[in-house]
């Protein structure tokens, strides 16, 4: 470890943004990172560049036909062209992904850092809470929230996977919590008249959020998963809507038939979920200063 | 900021801990534990690991906090003013600005991902107001004023890269930054190696020269005890076994514990021979025992001690929990 290193290493150290640029990783997480937002912003402008790019006008007699000139990632059963609607299906998938990831967060942390902090009846009532999620079955809950909601919308489908996947996450901060709560420099913080906001805020939740971070990036894909799953069961978006998740709940059916209905919107996800990941992994070791100097 | 608060008295001892009980769940660590200090006095706390000299620490500053431990009983005073009785935010506006805590490993006592001299900064900020910039520069002398080189530089540094003396430098830098009346060292070389022990060992004494601060040294190195203390405090499973000046404890202890310990350090003249312990182990401190606690690994030990004796004073400012003093100091 060059940890007395003055002048070159620490440069790096004080400007994080020139040594990430430098990290691989980093750079092409970021690009996949970054159009797959636009491509969820603006569709039509990728939607248009083959074929017709309009996804609602299909043509029966091209069901489920393989790639194409002009089409190439060829038809699904409605006969669409599947390349349209793989890039309009990322608004619904990557809305859903990032809303619920973000609510999670938070709510875990605000409930999972308190329960570690204060701990005493704080704990006990959020511990209880959350091992009610846990003792649930969360399908068999989500199924009969949304049946009774009439609406089916990305916000809804957001909010039903939020409150069945909060506490999961809330459990992790809380175990990370407790770990640094405990440590000698937030009782050193302490010591030193800090006031509890200024703990919880400066010194703890920056300490203990890692574990969370990266579990979070690992849950946009099963979050996108699990709308898939509830469309599956019919209580999640309904059909006229484009999503990832309806694409590959009807792909299952006609998958030995015709394998690229499942193959294109799976390799739109993996790569989304992948580029979130070490997107998330890249940031995190580059403001870690714990880890900044290990190469 | 003390002068306000109730109970106030100037001619009261600056710091004064009195009979403190602490309880962690069953295990009773500190049994009714009393001292004193005075401006400028350095007192050691002298002590195997596991007598309470820490606990009292803590319970000191208040860190020690439900449900983990329980302060059942007793005072800690500073000029009067008991700090046990005081409302949170009285006791955390004292923190620091007149107590304050240089804790054994710097490393694990510093926040890992803040850099120190925000960590430093932070100190001037909350408790004084201060901006950021001008924080920050305070924070820069206060790492000068510790004989960091190039301060300025190292300020922005982050505490693994620092090396284990410098960081012990950064921690007594966070204690002394607002100028506290008290300084609690809890076993501020314990973590380093004996050159740089020396160094630290200096640098508090200047610094304690320099500001008239009162400094409670918690250590298990007597020669640490002979070279800096005025005086000494010997404990022994949570309690006070004797207290003394630091030159009468090494001419004359007594109490049996102290005579065992001073044994019990390595002498060039005994090279080669096996070294001094003393036998047995401490008692429990979740089983309550009446008598004295260290009767078991005692060699004066007597029917007497079956029962705990009082503190007795046997000369000016020299006291012993002992009902064999006399024969331990050979009068």
């Amino acid at each position: 470890m060059a940890s007395l290193t003055p002048v070159s290493g620490s440069a790096d150290l004080r400007r994080p943004l020139p040594a990430l640029l430098r990290r691989p990783g980093f750079v092409i997480s970021s690009v996949f990172a970054v159009l797959v937002c636009v491509i969820t912003v603006v569709p039509q402008v990728f939607a248009g560049l083959f074929g017709h790019g309009d996804p609602r006008r299909c043509d029966l007699a091209d069901s489920g036909l393989p790639p194409t000139p002009g089409h190439p990632f060829g038809f699904d059963i409605q006969g669409c062209d599947l390349y349209s609607n793989v890039v309009y299906g990322a608004r619904s998938s990557v809305a859903i992904a990032v809303l619920v990831t973000a609510g999670v967060l938070v709510i875990a942390v605000v409930l999972g850092g308190l329960a570690g902090y204060f701990g005493g009846w704080v704990d006990a009532v959020v511990s209880r809470v959350m091992d009610v999620f846990f003792g649930f079955p969360a399908l068999v809950g989500m199924i009969v929230i949304l049946q009774t909601l009439s609406v089916h919308n990305e916000v809804t489908v957001s909010l039903v996977l939020i409150l069945f996947g909060w506490a999961g996450l809330a459990r992790v901060v809380r175990g990370s919590v407790l770990a640094t709560v405990n440590s000698e420099y937030v009782a050193a913080t302490r010591g030193i008249g800090a006031s509890v906001p200024r703990i919880l805020l400066r010194h703890v939740l920056p300490n203990s959020i890692g574990p969370a971070l990266v579990l979070s990036g690992l849950n946009v894909g099963l979050v996108i998963a699990s709308e898939s799953a509830l469309t599956f069961l019919g209580v999640g978006l309904q059909t006229p809507a484009i999503s990832w998740g309806v694409q590959l709940n009807t792909a299952q059916q006609y998958f030995t038939t015709n394998p690229h209905l499942l193959i294109f919107p799976s390799l739109f996800l993996t790569v989304t979920v992948l580029s979130f990941v070490l997107l998330g992994d890249a940031l995190r070791d580059a403001f870690d200063p714990r880890l900044r100097y290990i190469r | 900021m003390l002068e306000s608060l109730p109970g106030f008295d100037p001619a009261a001892p600056l710091l004064a801990v009195d009979d403190l009980h602490v309880e962690f769940g069953a295990a009773r660590v500190v049994n009714g534990v009393g001292y004193a200090v005075e401006a400028g006095e350095t007192l050691a706390i002298l002590g195997e690991s596991g007598s309470g000299k820490s606990v009292t620490a803590r319970a000191i500053m208040g860190l020690v906090r439900p449900p983990r431990g329980r302060i059942t009983a007793g005072a800690v005073r500073l000029r009067g003013v008991d700090l046990l009785r005081l409302p949170e935010e009285s006791r955390r506006r004292l923190r620091a600005t007149t107590v304050a805590m240089i804790f054994q490993d710097a490393l694990s006592a510093l926040n890992p991902v803040l850099p120190v001299g925000f960590q430093i900064a932070e100190l001037f900020r909350v408790h004084r107001g201060l901006s950021r910039r001008q924080a920050r520069a305070r924070a820069v002398e206060v790492l000068d004023l510790v004989r960091i080189p190039a301060a300025a530089q190292r300020a922005g540094d982050y505490p693994h890269q620092f090396s284990g003396g410098m960081r012990q430098r950064v921690g007594i830098a966070l204690a002394i930054a607002l100028d506290p009346k008290v300084i609690i060292a809890d076993e501020p070389t314990t973590a380093l190696d004996v050159t740089v022990q020396a160094q630290i060992m200096r640098l508090l004494r200047e610094i304690q020269r320099e500001h008239g601060t009162a400094l409670v040294l918690i250590t298990h190195d007597m020669g640490v005890v002979a070279d800096v203390a005025d005086r000494v405090v010997v404990m022994y499973a949570g309690r006070v076994m004797e207290q003394a000046p630091a030159a009468d404890v090494y001419a004359r202890p007594a109490h049996p514990y102290t005579e065992a310990l001073l044994g019990a350090i390595p002498r060039p003249h005994r090279r080669g021979r096996p070294l001094a312990v003393i036998p047995g182990a401490p008692p429990d401190p979740a089983r309550p025992d009446p008598g004295c606690r260290f009767r078991q690994r005692c060699s004066y030990a007597s029917e007497a001690c079956e029962e705990a004796p009082e503190q007795v004073e046997i000369g000016p400012g020299r006291r012993t929990a002992c009902h064999e003093w006399e024969r331990v100091s050979g009068r």
